[in-house]
């Protein structure tokens, strides 16, 4: 018997191997890559001519006072972005797919179209949806502004991705409008995975259908709902296209992903940037590994 | 008879070329802000007519900052893709490592464009691109609402803003509840940095920094001018400027629903176009002074033709930026697209006058025009631009005083140079 799952594990790792390699290649090589050039000086001017400076990128201190990543506001405002529109647009994510995903669970007429149906938005291009959205939210001749101008809700056009105030609303609402068919997808599933014979004793007991979601139903999707919740996060807090292509470029919602992008290529400083970079890499390993912890998700259950 | 000589001088050469190397085909970058792409198009064509070669042209982003970005990726990994980079008048010190030494296919070419921007594209005595048209921010006016409301061409900001209010005022009471006094490039981009430039330079303030990279602009010009500013967001200029990059404030001013535009020339061509609905209402003018003490000043722009060090025909794509700067060809964008020349002597053709009537006043735009402190931050300079327009922007966006801006700016110059 043990030699028969020994040579079960070996077939397993052979199988496996094309993909590990390609895994290293492909993603293991450039954040190694990444991590070492955050340890030097390189340039995009010319990037064989670099020299190894240690841990300057992140701190340092020379004539000017404290330099480097840990003490650059702008890195510190961008991290507060990132978090704040993932903690906005991940919340209201949730809440909106499951809320699509409990009508979608019900049985009405035409549901299996009005299924395929939402998740166009999903299916657009991020680049595409926010090109869109940034001219139905243009002040001037933006269709939201139009219909809220007849409707009288507002006197003057609001400059939506313009003004700082409404930027990073209106980045969360593209967000929003985009991913909650995703979350809607992943909750639909747990519920679909669902006993029913709970249900129908709940029914025969006439337990209230409030009573039901908060007691049975939400208890029972914990678990799938949490690592949708994951999936999500890790995605928002490399948040990048949306912000770049909807607003200005300013600190005002600049993302962590905006902020390594911008040292890279337009301050041509592959060192800072790929520190920007590693940092950025650090943040989303040291939330992800708290939020497995605290919230006692398994990702996969172990057999042995 | 010289213009002539001029233009078959370069033609001959290209054809020795065509008979001594097969034909090759050379990829050029151009702009495709406003008809650029079609303008650049028609040059490219007749090149390679004349040439027997043949040019893919690659469009590229509209906005300068990102344009910038996108080259610096397909050069960094020593790509082969773009022979000809249409590069900005900012980038030659950026650039450098990056293109081919244009003198010795140059020779005596130079001495005939202006000596301010030669001296601009030339970095340690190599000379990084050819001159191709040059720009200056320029203030568009409604020629028809000026007159209709009897006044006249603003020369002081001041002047401007009550004008823009008056007209304002009075188009919406009329029936244009769309109409606004002022529009310009709010964007925080580059686009930025020059209607900053121009502000603070025309109320006396200096360029940010000055040739010798002291960092100069601390000082209550420069306040002074950004509160200014400040104080048309919302007022006379729609709130939405905030994100407006060249395209999106002629979007504004050519449907009609704006009484003054700061712009490049470009925009003057396209505004007189067949199907412009402000067609021949359209008066152009230096950018106002600060104030009675102020000047009349405008961000030195244009364009310029350089050759990658990575293109496998060096010497044909230099060739293409010979044709392509060369006097006919700047004399018919002149005509065809009102493209600024970079050859003085252009500026005295009648015909080119004929179409742009406006270019006999730009001549002395031109030499107030300000430099953006290029030369002096060299490889830096998009660090400290960053700094400059998201200084501003927050300044417009009323985040931030212009009390409290400035010196903060100051103190972001001297760390983003060090």
């Amino acid at each position: 018997m043990a030699g028969l799952s020994r040579r079960k594990a070996r077939a397993a790792w052979i199988f496996l191997a094309p993909m590990l390699i390609t895994l290293a290649a492909i993603a293991g090589w450039p954040l190694l890559r990444t991590f070492w050039f955050s340890l030097t000086d390189a340039s995009m001017a010319d990037l064989s001519a670099w020299k190894f400076i240690g841990f300057d990128n992140y701190l340092m201190k020379d004539q000017y006072g404290w330099g480097g990543l840990l003490v650059d506001p702008d890195w510190w405002r961008a991290v507060y972005n990132t978090l704040v529109f993932t903690i906005l647009s991940v919340t209201l994510e949730t809440i909106f797919g499951l809320l699509v995903a409990l009508v979608l669970h019900q049985r009405f007429f035409g549901r299996s179209f009005i299924r395929a149906a939402i998740l166009v938005p999903w299916a657009i291009p991020t680049i595409v949806s926010a090109k869109i959205w940034a001219w139905m939210l243009h002040d001037q001749f933006g269709i939201l502004n139009s219909m809220m101008l007849s409707l009288g809700l507002i006197t003057q056009p609001i400059a939506w991705a313009a003004s700082p105030d409404t930027a990073l609303a209106a980045i969360v609402l593209v967000d929003v409008w985009k991913t909650t068919p995703f979350m809607a997808l992943l909750c639909l599933a747990a519920l679909q995975m669902l006993p029913t014979d709970c249900y129908e004793a709940a029914r025969l007991d006439g337990i209230p259908a409030w009573r039901l979601f908060f007691k049975v139903t939400l208890p029972l999707i914990r678990p799938a709902l949490m690592v949708a919740v994951i999936f999500r996060a890790l995605d928002a807090l490399r948040v990048f296209d949306v912000i770049y292509v909807l607003t200005s470029n300013t600190r005002d919602t600049m993302s962590m992903s905006v902020f390594a992008r911008q040292h890279l290529v337009e301050f041509q400083s592959v060192g800072y940037g790929s520190a920007a970079s590693t940092a950025l890499f650090m943040v989303i390993a040291l939330l992800t590994a708290l939020y497995l912890t605290l919230g006692r998700v398994k990702l996969a259950a172990d057999p042995n | 008879m010289r213009r002539f000589a001029a233009f078959v001088a370069p033609t001959l050469t290209a054809l020795l070329f065509s008979v001594s190397a097969s034909a090759v085909e050379i990829s050029l970058s151009c702009g495709a802000v406003g008809a650029e792409l079609t303008h650049c198009q028609a040059g490219a064509d007749a090149w390679a007519k004349a040439t027997g070669h043949t040019v893919k042209i690659v469009s590229t982003p509209n906005s300068a900052t990102e344009r910038l970005a996108l080259y610096q990726q397909i050069l960094a990994s020593g790509s082969s893709d773009i022979d000809v980079f249409q590069i900005d008048v900012i980038w030659p010190g950026i650039l450098v490592n990056y293109m081919i030494d244009l003198t010795p296919y140059a020779k005596q070419e130079t001495l005939q464009h202006f000596v301010s921007i030669v001296a601009n594209n030339t970095v340690n005595n190599k000379l990084v691109a050819m001159p191709w048209f040059t720009d200056a921010g320029l203030l568009y006016y409604r020629k028809d609402l000026l007159e209709k409301y009897g006044t006249k061409v603003p020369t002081t900001w001041a002047d401007l803003a009550s004008v823009a209010e008056k007209i304002q005022a009075g188009e919406r009471k009329a029936g244009n509840d769309k109409m606004w006094g002022f529009v310009f490039q709010g964007k925080a981009y580059e686009g930025l940095t020059c209607n900053a430039l121009e502000w603070v330079d025309s109320f006396g303030g200096g360029t940010f920094m000055d040739d010798a990279g002291k960092i100069t602009v601390n000082n209550p010009h420069a306040i002074e001018a950004l509160k200014t500013v400040a104080g048309w967001v919302g007022s006379i200029t729609p709130e939405g400027v905030l994100g407006y990059a060249e395209e999106e404030a002629r979007g504004i001013w050519q449907s009609g629903n704006a009484v003054f535009m700061r712009n490049w020339p470009y925009a003057w061509a396209l505004g007189q176009a067949a199907d412009s609905p402000i067609k021949n209402k359209i008066g152009v003018a230096a950018l106002p002074k600060g104030g009675a003490n102020g000047k009349y000043s405008g961000a030195l722009g244009g364009w310029q033709l350089s050759v990658s060090k990575f293109s496998k025909n060096q010497a044909v794509a230099a060739d293409l930026v010979m044709y392509l700067t060369s006097d006919a060809e700047q004399k018919r964008r002149a005509l065809v697209g009102g493209y600024n020349p970079t050859r003085p002597a252009l500026y005295q053709d009648k015909e080119i006058l004929a179409a742009n009537p406006f270019f006999d006043s730009l001549y002395e735009t031109f030499t107030n025009a300000a430099a953006r402190p290029a030369k002096a931050t060299g490889a830096k300079y998009n660090r400290v631009s960053n700094e400059i327009w998201n200084a501003t922007h927050a300044v417009l966006s009323k985040k931030e005083t212009a009390e409290k801006a400035v010196p903060a700016l100051e103190a972001a110059l001297v760390r983003a140079m060090r």
